[in-house]
C-alpha cells in the first residue's frame, strides 16, 4: 500500500534525517520525498510503500503521531487513495 | 496509479486542519424486524444480541480508518428499524426498548443509536400511540438515543392528530428534562417526507425496505465550502460560485464514498448511501450561515439568503452526486441554528428570525432544526410550526422537519448551552398568535395533487 506521510512544524537541523529513519526502522520504503520552507515553517510530503511494514499499519501511524508530538512537529500518515480519490475523477 | 502532487495533499491537510472537514458519521442500519418477539423481554435480548454481533467493530474500524487516512471520523451511529414496529408485536412499555438500546450504545462506545420512532404519516397503528407516549420519558432516561416520528407525506398527506400530539410530546421532552436546559427536546424530531436511510441524528432510522445492516456515511464541510467562497473575488457572477460550490462538494463526497466502502469492506457489511450534506458544528468557520454570508450578505437572514442557500442547496447536490456511488438520506446542505456559530450570531443580532428560517426551510435539505424558543410556549404553537413545516414537505416533495426546543424557565433573548455538537444560542422570539381552533380539529390535510404521479 502506498501511503503520504506529512510533517509541518518549525524548521530546524534534521527532521530529513528523523523521518527517514523511522521509516527505515519499520520497513517502510520512501518513495519520493518533497519539501518546501515557508516563513520558516517546514512542510515536508513524503510518498512512501508499506507493503513490507513491520508493524501494523494503525501501530505505524499512531508512532509518527506520538514522535510529532515529542518533537513539536505535526506528522501524518495517509493512505494515498484518499488524494486519488478526492483530486481524481 | 497518477502520482499525487505536493499542492494536492496540502490542500487536503488544510481542509482538515484549518476548515474542519471532517466524516461526521459512519451510520450502521440494522434491521430488527427479526427480533420481534411477542414477549418484550425476549425482543430486548435478541435486539441486544443482534446489535452487540453486527456492530462490534464499528467504533474501532471508524478510529482506525480515522488514524490510516487521516481524516477524522468524528461519530460512530446506529440507526435501527422504527421500534414502534417492535411495540406492535411485544406489546408492554416501549422505554424497556429504549434502556435496551442505551445498554448497546454504552457497551460500544456509539455516540448516538437513532430509531425511537414511529411513521403515522397516515394514521396510527398498533404500537404508534404507545411509542410516541412514551419517547420524554425514553428520552429523559436515556443519554444516546434519538427519537422522531414522520407525521406527514406527500403521498399521504399530513396526520393532523399526530401534529397535535407532538407538540404536546415535545414539551413533555422540555419538562422532563428541564434541569438539562430541556435536552430532552434536541434528541426528538418530527418530520414530513423522512428518508429510510439518513445517517443524520436525531432524524435516522433504518427503513422497513433498507437491507439486513448496512453501512451509511454523511460528510460535513461548510468549512471547506465557506473557505473557496472566502477566496473568491467579490463580482464573481453568482453561476460561477455555484462551480466552486460543486467543485468542492465533489471533493467532499469523494472522501466520504471512499471511507464508506473502505468501512463497509473492514466490517463485512454492505455499503449503503452517502448523504451529500454540509452539516456545520458550532466551531468557527464551519458555518452555512458564514457560506451565505461569503456569497454577500451582511448577516444571514437578510433579504437574499433564502436564494443564496437555494444556490447552495442545488451546487452541493450537484457536486455530489457524481462522487457518490448511492446517494441518499437527507443530501443538501443543513441550517440547525444552535449548532452553527453563523446562525448563533445572526439571531443575536437580530437578523434572523423564526419566520425566515422558515423560509429557508423551503429550499434547505431539511427544516427547523436546533431552534430555541421560550420555556413558556404552549403545545398548540408547537403543533403549529410542526403543521407548517410538514406542508412545506409535503407540497415540496422534500423532506421537513422539526426539531424545536422550547427550554423551561428560559424567556426571549436568554442564552442556553447544550455543549458538544448540540451547540448554543439565544432563546428566539415565536409568534404566539392562537391556533388552539385549527389544532384541535384533528384529522388529515389530504395528500396534493403532487402526489397522483402514476
Amino acid at each position: 500500500m502506498k501511503a503520504v506521510i506529512t510533517t509541518v512544524g518549525k524548521d530546524r537541523i534534521g527532521i530529513l534525517a528523523m523521518m527517514a529513519n523511522a521509516c527505515a526502522d519499520n520497513q517502510v520504503n520512501v518513495l519520493d520525498v518533497s519539501q518546501t520552507i515557508l516563513d520558516g515553517i517546514f512542510t515536508m510530503t513524503m510518498v512512501v510503500d508499506t507493503e513490507a511494514l513491520s508493524v501494523p499499519l494503525s501501530d505505524f501511524a499512531a508512532y509518527l503521531q506520538e514522535l510529532g508530538d515529542k518533537n513539536g512537529l505535526v506528522i501524518r500518515l495517509m493512505n494515498k487513495e484518499i488524494f486519488d480519490s478526492m483530486h481524481r475523477v | 496509479m497518477n502520482e499525487v502532487r505536493t499542492s494536492e495533499i496540502l490542500e487536503t491537510i488544510e481542509m482538515i486542519d484549518k476548515e474542519c472537514l471532517d466524516i461526521r458519521t459512519i451510520t450502521m442500519g440494522i434491521s430488527l424486524l427479526d427480533c420481534a418477539d411477542s414477549d418484550i423481554h425476549r425482543s430486548c435480548e435478541k435486539i441486544e444480541k443482534k446489535i452487540l454481533r453486527l456492530a462490534k467493530d464499528l467504533v474501532k474500524t471508524g478510529e482506525e480508518i480515522s488514524l490510516t487516512y487521516g481524516i477524522p471520523v468524528v461519530n460512530k451511529r446506529i440507526s435501527v428499524t422504527p421500534i414502534a414496529l417492535l411495540c406492535a408485536v411485544s406489546g408492554g412499555d416501549p422505554v424497556e426498548y429504549a434502556l435496551t438500546l442505551e445498554k448497546c450504545a454504552r457497551e460500544l462506545n456509539i455516540d448516538f443509536i437513532g430509531g425511537y420512532s414511529a411513521l403515522v404519516q397516515k394514521g396510527f397503528s398498533a404500537g404508534d400511540r404507545e411509542l410516541i407516549e412514551s419517547i420524554p420519558r425514553a428520552l429523559a432516561a436515556t443519554e444516546h438515543i434519538c427519537a422522531s416520528v414522520n407525521v406527514g407525506s406527500t403521498k399521504a398527506g399530513i396526520n393532523m392528530d399526530a401534529v397535535k400530539m407532538m407538540g404536546r410530546i415535545v414539551r413533555e421532552c422540555a419538562e422532563l428534562t428541564a434541569e438539562r436546559d430541556s435536552l430532552g427536546a434536541a434528541k426528538l424530531v418530527v418530520l414530513c417526507n423522512a428518508p429510510e436511510d439518513n445517517p443524520f441524528m436525531a432524524g435516522a432510522f433504518h427503513g422497513v425496505g433498507e437491507p439486513d445492516a448496512e453501512i451509511h456515511v454523511g460528510v460535513s464541510g461548510p468549512g471547506v465550502v465557506r473557505a473557496v467562497l472566502a477566496k473568491a473575488d467579490k463580482t464573481l457572477p453568482l453561476n460561477e460560485i455555484a462551480e466552486l460550490v460543486k467543485r468542492t462538494a465533489f471533493k467532499i463526497t469523494r472522501m466520504g464514498q471512499l471511507v464508506g466502502s473502505v468501512a463497509s469492506q473492514k466490517l463485512g457489511v454492505p455499503a449503503g448511501i452517502v448523504d451529500l450534506s454540509l452539516a456545520p458544528t458550532p466551531a468557527e468557520g464551519d458555518s452555512v450561515a458564514e457560506i451565505l454570508e461569503e456569497m454577500g450578505l451582511e448577516s444571514c437572514g437578510a433579504y437574499g439568503t433564502t436564494a443564496c442557500l437555494a444556490l447552495l442547496n442545488d451546487a452541493v447536490k450537484k457536486g455530489g452526486v457524481m462522487a457518490a456511488q448511492a446517494v441518499g438520506g437527507l443530501s443538501g446542505s443543513f441550517i440547525p441554528v444552535s449548532e452553527d456559530a453563523g446562525m448563533i450570531r445572526a439571531v443575536k443580532r437580530g437578523t434572523l428570525n423564526l419566520e425566515k428560517l422558515e423560509a429557508m426551510t423551503a429550499v434547505c435539505s431539511v427544516g427547523l432544526d436546533m431552534v430555541i424558543v421560550p420555556g413558556d410556549t404552549p403545545a398548540e404553537i408547537l403543533s403549529g410550526v410542526i403543521a407548517d413545516e410538514a406542508a412545506i414537505g409535503m407540497v415540496n416533495l422534500k423532506t421537513t422537519a422539526v426539531r424545536i426546543i422550547p427550554t423551561i424557565g428560559k424567556t426571549e433573548g436568554e442564552h442556553v448551552n447544550f455543549g458538544g455538537l448540540l451547540g448554543e444560542g439565544d432563546v428566539m422570539h415565536i409568534n404566539r398568535t392562537g391556533n388552539a381552533v385549527l389544532i384541535g380539529r384533528g384529522g388529515r390535510i389530504p395528500s396534493p395533487m403532487q402526489a397522483l404521479k402514476n
